[in-house]
């Protein structure tokens, strides 16, 4: 089996490739959906120059959230910001209620339309698995281990980074990659507010009816979605093979 | 324990209420629904008297949030600051809006929200000091919708922007929710018709398990834009090609896409959480039935499924609140729901009707989890 899952992987992979680099090769198979002699293929924008803006704006956002967010994270679980924890906990789970949309769409009145917004929307969003996670993994960490490595005469900075992070390393990781996958799609959704990415594919196909454009500006998402999934997982095992705290 | 020493949440509230009051405008007086306006603080809005009023119970609200350590104290006293800062914007919408005028629009600035967010941080903070029972939860969450319900029927906040934007779409508005939860709601019920067979089945054949649940894990991994766009193109080719699936009401537009999108997205949480609910019954519990001569159905029903019951409504709160998000994107492929005026807002830079569309899908979203949340909770303590 894994043999044949690393197979569609690779296909996967070769296939948003081939269709950013030459998109008019696929046109014969999108022509059938389009009406009247509209283009098959997106004409307004090269879809490369929008998959990699929509793949950085991803990934600046997540990269921002994952530092604040592991930072606020170990700082509710020191003795002197034990108070919190209880309250930000209460807070991830308000916060996880909000739609992804909502936050957007929230975002827009206090920046105006554009990049920003969705960026502010990815950051907040992306906080709450990877702040929940954060914590879940820290808290996980069995109290005889840190008294030993308090014992041993370690400081409690360094055991924080050679003992806690460590060990909440795949849950953190885990979060990062939830944040990841709901950011790539909530990006997507950001082309309504100004934001470059494929989403301004779909949004294109919707208003001139054009099923061809909808359907490989949804292909080309999902694509990007899933091998980002699977790369995250890959890193997971490679790191940490199949250890998982429960 | 009587400790005199600064609350340090409570330093934070008190820090950022004050800011906001300070440098933040409160309103927003707008000429029109789109155009910008100038912003005003509360102190230049309301009337000497009632600003006086109101300073006086915001600066109770800060000591309690300072010095107060009893939660429900510090409950009583976050309320108080919601009541007051509700009513300030009420009162700066009825002294701002000229009489019979229908276009000028006051909107709640950030001075409010942040003002807000602070009241409700300390509300919340006491709220989880006080650790309620679910049933205390669900009581104050249907005390607080009753409330904002009543004060919005009387007309209280008629005159701001968010609701002369209800005003104009009052009847579209009723329709759109009730889509929405349709939507939320059918979805998610077709999912769990099919999500538990096929959850039993995968926990009595492990050799399904890998597949099913990474197949479900692909589509769950797949943005909701995309999969609605990849479903658009199929539906709309059966219904061109079968009348009958036309006449369903079956289309590459509109609901169906969307309800078939949410279905599936629906089908992992409620098919992994029936797995992990059935692994978790005991193979005693298991035995001792099928001792007492329970038929393999009996043991079925009456045991496992309602051992696992409550991990099993724990997977489907998750299916529930995220459907109550996802359906806010399906409005962009025409099929209704709240996220209607989310986008036509966006698309119009009319901000009061992105608020009409958003805030009502965060409220709904909320109280499902709350409720859900309190049903889960109740039955994991009665099983102790």
């Amino acid at each position: 089996m894994p043999g044949s899952a690393a197979l569609l992987r690779l296909a996967a992979l070769a296939l948003l490739v081939a269709f950013l680099l030459t998109p008019y090769s696929f046109a014969p198979l999108f022509e059938p959906l389009t009406q009247y002699g509209a283009p098959a293929i997106y004409d307004q924008g090269n879809l490369l120059t929008l998959a990699l803006a929509q793949i950085g704006t991803v990934l600046c956002a997540t990269a921002a959230s994952t530092l604040v967010a592991v930072g606020l994270g170990i700082a509710v679980t020191r003795p002197s910001g034990a108070q919190f924890l209880p309250l930000s906990r209460t807070l991830v789970n308000i916060g996880q209620t909000f739609p992804p949309v909502a936050v957007l769409a929230i975002a827009v009145p206090l920046v105006g339309f554009g990049l920003k917004p969705t960026l502010i929307a990815l950051f907040c969003y992306g906080l709450l698995p990877i702040f929940e996670n954060t914590i879940g993994g820290l808290r996980a960490c069995p109290p005889a281990v840190l008294e030993a490595a308090s014992g041993m005469g370690m400081s409690p900075g360094q055991r924080l980074l050679s003992i806690e992070l460590p060990l909440a390393m795949p849950l953190i990781l885990e979060g990062i990659r939830i944040s990841l996958v709901i950011n790539v799609g909530t990006a997507a959704i950001g082309s309504t507010v100004g934001a470059k990415g494929l989403g301004e594919v779909i949004i294109a196909g919707l208003l001139s009816n054009n099923a061809a454009f909808i359907l490989q500006g949804g292909l080309l998402t999902g694509l990007i979605a899933i091998l980002l999934y699977d790369t995250m997982v890959a890193v997971e095992r490679r790191l940490f093979g199949n250890v998982r705290i429960e | 324990m009587t400790q005199h020493r600064i609350d340090p949440l409570g330093a934070l509230v008190t820090a950022v209420g004050a800011a906001a009051l300070l440098w933040l405008p409160f309103v927003v007086l707008k000429p029109n629904r789109i155009l910008p306006g100038d912003a005003r603080s509360l102190i230049a809005v309301l009337p000497p008297s009632t600003t006086i009023a109101c300073l006086a119970c915001l600066i109770l609200v800060a000591l309690a949030a300072l010095a107060m350590s009893k939660p429900p104290v510090r409950l009583a006293a976050a309320l108080l600051g919601v009541i007051v800062v509700a009513a300030a914007i009420s009162t700066a919408g009825d002294v701002l809006t000229p009489p019979g005028n229908r276009v000028v629009r006051v909107a709640p600035g950030s001075g409010f929200w942040v003002l807000l967010v602070a009241v409700g941080l300390m509300a919340t903070d006491a709220i989880t000091r006080l650790r309620p029972r679910p049933a205390a939860r669900v009581l104050m969450l249907a005390l607080f919708a009753a409330v904002t319900l009543f004060a919005l029927a009387h007309g209280t906040f008629d005159h701001l922007s968010v609701m002369r934007e209800y005003a104009v779409n009052a009847g579209r508005f009723a329709h759109e929710v009730r889509q929405h939860v349709w939507l939320a709601l059918g979805s998610l019920g077709t999912a769990v018709i099919v999500a538990l067979p096929l959850g039993i089945l995968c926990h009595r054949v492990p050799r399904l398990r890998g597949g099913v649940l990474g197949t479900l894990n692909v589509i769950q991994t797949i943005p909701a834009i995309a999969l609605f766009g990849i479903l658009m193109a199929p539906l709309g080719a059966l219904a061109a090609a079968v009348p009958l699936a036309a006449q369903l009401g079956i289309r590459g537009i509109g609901a169906a896409p969307a309800v078939v999108a949410l279905f599936l997205y629906s089908l992992l949480p409620v098919v992994a959480n029936t797995v992990a609910g059935l692994k978790r019954v005991s193979p005693a519990a298991v035995e001792a039935a099928r001792g007492m001569g329970m038929t393999s159905w009996q043991v079925l029903t009456g045991v496992e499924l309602s051992l696992a019951l409550p991990t099993i409504l724990t997977g489907i709160r998750i299916v529930l609140v995220q459907n109550i998000g996802l359906v806010t994107v399906a409005a962009l492929i025409g099929g209704g729901g709240l996220g209607v005026f989310v986008f036509q807002g966006i698309g119009q830079t009319a901000i009061d009707l992105v608020l009409l569309g958003a805030i009502p899908t965060v409220a709904l979203a909320f109280s499902a989890a709350v409720l859900l949340d309190a049903v889960v909770e109740t039955m994991n303590r009665a099983r102790q």
